[in-house]
């Protein structure tokens, strides 16, 4: 790292440096941390449940709570079959949560558990639920296993009653506590009946009480979850996360849903706001609006700091769209933007992106990592970096400002309660974006540049 | 014993030292319980903690991308040469390579890395499922070995073939490996640690008694450690073994093969940093080291003593529950907390072994808890019951604390200073006394809404 890494290119096709993402089992953790009374169980050795309830720790700075199967080798000769049944059991009757909800590792998956018939043949104590996503580590990313444990909830519990019930449903996809309540207020400003699914605000950013409650008071509830089958429609956030979930609840119970990228930037923000106010047929309420204008104000305002810098943007694919939005409307050149996600769609819309704000020169790459990220600014630099903690080892080696936002982000608090997604959103980074360009300016211009007013 | 919260099988792992003080076993170094919320890892995790210090070379996950992600830099062990270690490489094994096998990627990453770096020495682990589709990661790196003439030493260490300890053993085995052509060198005046991974820096701190007592350090296992120093190990007369539970095999095999006798030793706290540098130059056997260790020590832990003085003065009363990995930490702690005043109400390690457990028995008042591989649940009563204003432990317990409103020191791979030696009895009481005299505590209790 900081001098490790080589200006000069070659090009690698088995090697992966200092990846962008991490394996789906966390992303299906984290999915199942945002129902109410969840215990997430991890289907494999225990290292994996150990290394993602650490991870997500890390991230959180909360405690996630989450069992293993603790495989033995005698599991994967026999199949895990044994080790679910009692850790099921041992599950119920010790920690006592409403459901639970499994994912499978590359172990399970690779020795051919089938976790769907071994649920099957189980007994369930009464009023009790088990649900199960599939989450080969080996097959996309923490996002794919997000959206996988997404689909593993509706499979099981979205049920049509035929009437509806009045409601829309709110998918948020992979993003912060702070940006879940931000979503909910807007959706409350609006009027609108909404059910969020997952919701891990009141979960992972769970006041200080004094006591640890494994189930805290947050997330989205079982019969929430069972009445997405009779919402009116759904509004499925970030087009590369929460498509699947959406597509399922469809194809179950005939739920029309809207697909939108994450609200993040005035546009983006303007579409969420706008597909809710069709849907509530209502106006946009004065606050909202008043909020509109001051984000557009601070952007005004602090302009010339920013206007024409460019960046290399990485992270989460969804998560980055919504950041490369942002930047282009600040007048910014998102020249590097990346995920370690695999799948083209996303250049696919970073392209369009470019595209629509006129933007020349910028590249766009899925399946990346932070290596080849490094070499590309090696070889004509940026202003800033936007995304996560393992950035801040570029930021050192070319000395290039950072700004965190996505996931994970491992070496800074607060992060969590403040949201990305809304009007709220870009006036956080727009002065955490306007903030750092300065900080920058005022450390390294000349005595007589150095000025009190800017 | 209170037992809500508690596994029927989870019960004889979970001790209270009697008021007659008679000593029960406890059942431990087991797997875990299916179902458990366990704070511990897994084997892959045990082999890479221990390797992953060593700074020059290249660590290689041969699985998917998950494995070589969540260990990423996380163990903070300093070095004084080559960051290469703090980078992450892995061949993120996809679908396609589960289904045709992922020896051809391995291979092909080996050469990738040969040729643009040509390194000493490469580790490969194989995680979970190589050994499921049938990748023959010996061969491979056998084969590479063969053709770039460097180490290439297979780490075998799917999670789920035991616990962390035997991932240690595997770690282990790949430097007994790596000694392997070395093995016969002639003996020179000087010791290796064993057992220590540089976190904080704290080898270097050690090293430098070392030196003030001129004892020559020849070779460190792991921390800061490189290729060259480590096939310099065998030259040795002698081991001093920190962190027993994932060295002490190394030091038994190195014993075996190599004629290099060991020391267990602890350089946490006073008392044990004292003890262990007295023996070290005993066992070393000339008049001059010891006298100069005895001078060392003394003015040490009496300069030390004073420096601590005015937060045992603050901490005196306080009660202390440990949660850490081994044995052998969990002992160094009750004592040190001993030293400071303050006392021990619940102790549990991750892969403590029987006698760990005997010692610590030994060392506790009546009253204490006890626990093997314990999780969030059993934690959080014990705390409770016990009053403990002040958890040691690691990073899934440090959000734990916090939210039961207690203090919280991290004594694993996040400590923000050097906790070894005598400046790291120091920077310990500082720290201690920075969690749990922190006005923070108050906001929690006064509340007035």
């Amino acid at each position: 790292m900081l001098n490790m890494t080589p200006k000069e290119m070659n090009e690698r096709t088995a090697l992966r440096i200092n990846p962008c993402k991490v394996c789906q089992p966390v992303g299906a953790m984290y999915c199942a941390l945002g129902v109410h009374g969840c215990m997430p169980h991890s289907h494999g050795s225990q290292g994996c449940c150990s290394y993602h309830r650490t991870y997500l720790s890390r991230h959180f700075k909360e405690p996630a709570i989450a069992s293993s199967s603790s495989f033995t080798e005698g599991a994967c000769v026999f199949g895990g079959n044994s080790n679910l049944k009692t850790a099921v059991k041992n599950i119920f009757d010790i920690y006592d949560p409403d459901i639970i909800a499994v994912h499978t590792t590359c172990l399970s998956e690779t020795i051919g558990d089938d976790v769907k018939s071994y649920l099957q043949e189980m007994e369930i104590p009464e009023g009790k639920f088990i649900v199960h996503a599939n989450t080969p580590s080996y097959v996309g990313s923490h996002v794919t296993g997000f959206s996988n444990m997404m689909s593993g909830f509706i499979s099981y519990l979205a049920h049509s009653t035929g009437k509806s019930n009045g409601k829309a449903a709110i998918f948020p996809g992979f993003v912060n506590p702070g940006d879940m309540r931000e979503l909910k207020r807007i959706a409350g400003l609006m009027r609108a009946d909404c059910i969020l699914f997952p919701d891990t605000s009141g979960v992972m950013d769970s006041p200080m009480t004094g006591s640890y409650e494994m189930y805290p008071r947050g997330g989205t509830k079982i019969e929430e979850i069972a009445a997405l089958g009779d919402c009116d429609r759904v509004f499925a956030l970030g087009e590369l996360t929460s498509a699947q979930p959406a597509a399922d609840l469809e194809r179950k119970c005939k739920v029309p849903h809207t697909l939108l990228p994450y609200p993040m930037g005035i546009g983006a923000t303007d579409s969420f706001v706008m597909a809710l106010s069709r849907h509530i047929r209502g106006e946009v309420p004065y606050a909202l609006e008043e909020e509109r204008g001051q984000a557009i104000d601070l952007m005004m305002d602090a302009h010339p700091y920013y206007y024409g810098k460019s960046a290399a943007i990485y992270g989460d694919p969804d998560t980055v769209l919504g950041l490369t939005s942002l930047t282009l409307e600040m007048g910014m050149i998102p020249k590097y933007v990346i995920t370690g996600t695999p799948g083209e769609a996303f250049v696919t819309k970073a392209n369009a992106l470019f595209t629509q704000f006129g933007t020349e020169g910028c590249t766009a790459k899925a399946a990346a990592d932070l290596f080849e990220l490094h070499q590309w600014i090696k070889n004509d630099p940026v202003d800033l970096l936007i995304g996560g903690s393992h950035g801040k080892y570029i930021a050192r080696a070319e000395d290039i400002p950072i700004v965190r936002a996505g996931f994970p982000i491992l070496d800074r608090y607060g992060h969590i309660y403040q949201p990305l997604v809304g009007y709220r959103g870009v006036m956080r980074l727009v002065e955490k974006i306007a903030n750092a360009m300065m900080d920058r300016r005022d450390r390294d211009c000349a005595d007589e540049d150095f000025e009190m007013v800017m | 014993m209170q037992t809500t919260g508690i596994l029927e099988e989870r019960k004889s792992s979970i001790l209270l030292k009697n008021r007659k003080g008679s000593r029960a076993p406890i059942t431990c170094d087991r797997a875990s319980v299916a179902g458990a919320v366990s704070q511990r890892a897994c084997v892959y995790c045990g082999a890479r903690v221990v390797l992953n210090p060593i700074t020059d070379a290249f660590h290689i996950v041969h699985g998917p991308i998950g494995c070589a992600s969540y260990t990423w830099d996380i163990r903070g062990s300093l070095t004084s040469g080559s960051t290469l270690f703090r980078n992450s490489f892995s061949t993120d094994l996809r679908e396609k390579d589960i289904v045709f096998g992922g020896a051809e990627k391995l291979k092909a990453a080996i050469d990738e890395i040969m040729e643009k770096y040509a390194p000493k020495l490469i580790f490969v682990y194989a995680t979970c499922i190589v050994g499921v589709i049938g990748d023959d990661v010996e061969a491979v790196c056998r084969q590479a070995e063969k053709t770039y003439h460097n180490r290439v030493i297979p780490v075998k260490a799917p999670g789920f073939s035991g616990t962390k300890s035997q991932g240690y053993k595997l770690a282990c085995n790949a430097i007994l490996q790596l000694l392997a052509p070395h093995e016969n060198q002639p003996k020179q005046n000087g010791i290796n640690i064993l057992g220590d991974f540089n976190l904080a820096g704290e080898i270097w701190i050690i090293q430098n008694y070392f030196r003030e007592i001129g004892v020559p350090v020849i070779s460190t296992m792991t921390g800061d450690a490189n290729y060259e120093t480590l096939i310099r190990a065998p030259s040795a007369r002698l081991n001093l073994v920190q962190c027993a539970g994932s060295s002490l095999y190394l030091a038994q095999r190195m014993e075996e093969k190599m004629e290099i006798p060991f020391l267990k030793v602890s350089f946490f706290g006073i008392e044990d940093t004292t003890n262990s540098l007295l023996q070290a130059a005993k066992a070393l056997g000339d008049k001059e080291t010891t006298a100069r260790a005895e001078a060392f020590t003394k003015e040490q832990s009496a300069k030390v003593r004073a420096a601590i003085a005015p937060y045992c003065e603050k901490l005196r009363g306080k009660r202390a529950a440990i949660y850490v990995g081994g044995g052998f930490k969990a002992i160094s702690l009750i004592r040190q907390f001993r030293e400071m005043g303050v006392e021990t109400v619940v102790v549990g390690t991750q892969t403590g072994k029987p006698e760990d457990y005997e010692t610590i028995q030994s060392l506790v008042n009546p009253g204490t808890v006890i626990l093997d591989d314990t999780n969030p649940a059993e934690l959080e009563a014990f705390i409770r019951k016990t009053h403990a204003d002040l958890l040691v432990g690691g990073v899934k317990e440090r959000p734990l604390a916090y939210k039961l409103g207690i203090a919280f020191c991290d004594h694993n791979h996040e400590r923000k200073h050097a906790l070894a030696g005598y400046e790291g009895v120091v920077n310990f009481a500082q720290e201690i006394n920075l969690s749990v005299n922190s006005p923070v505590w108050q906001a929690v209790s006064s509340r007035t809404i």
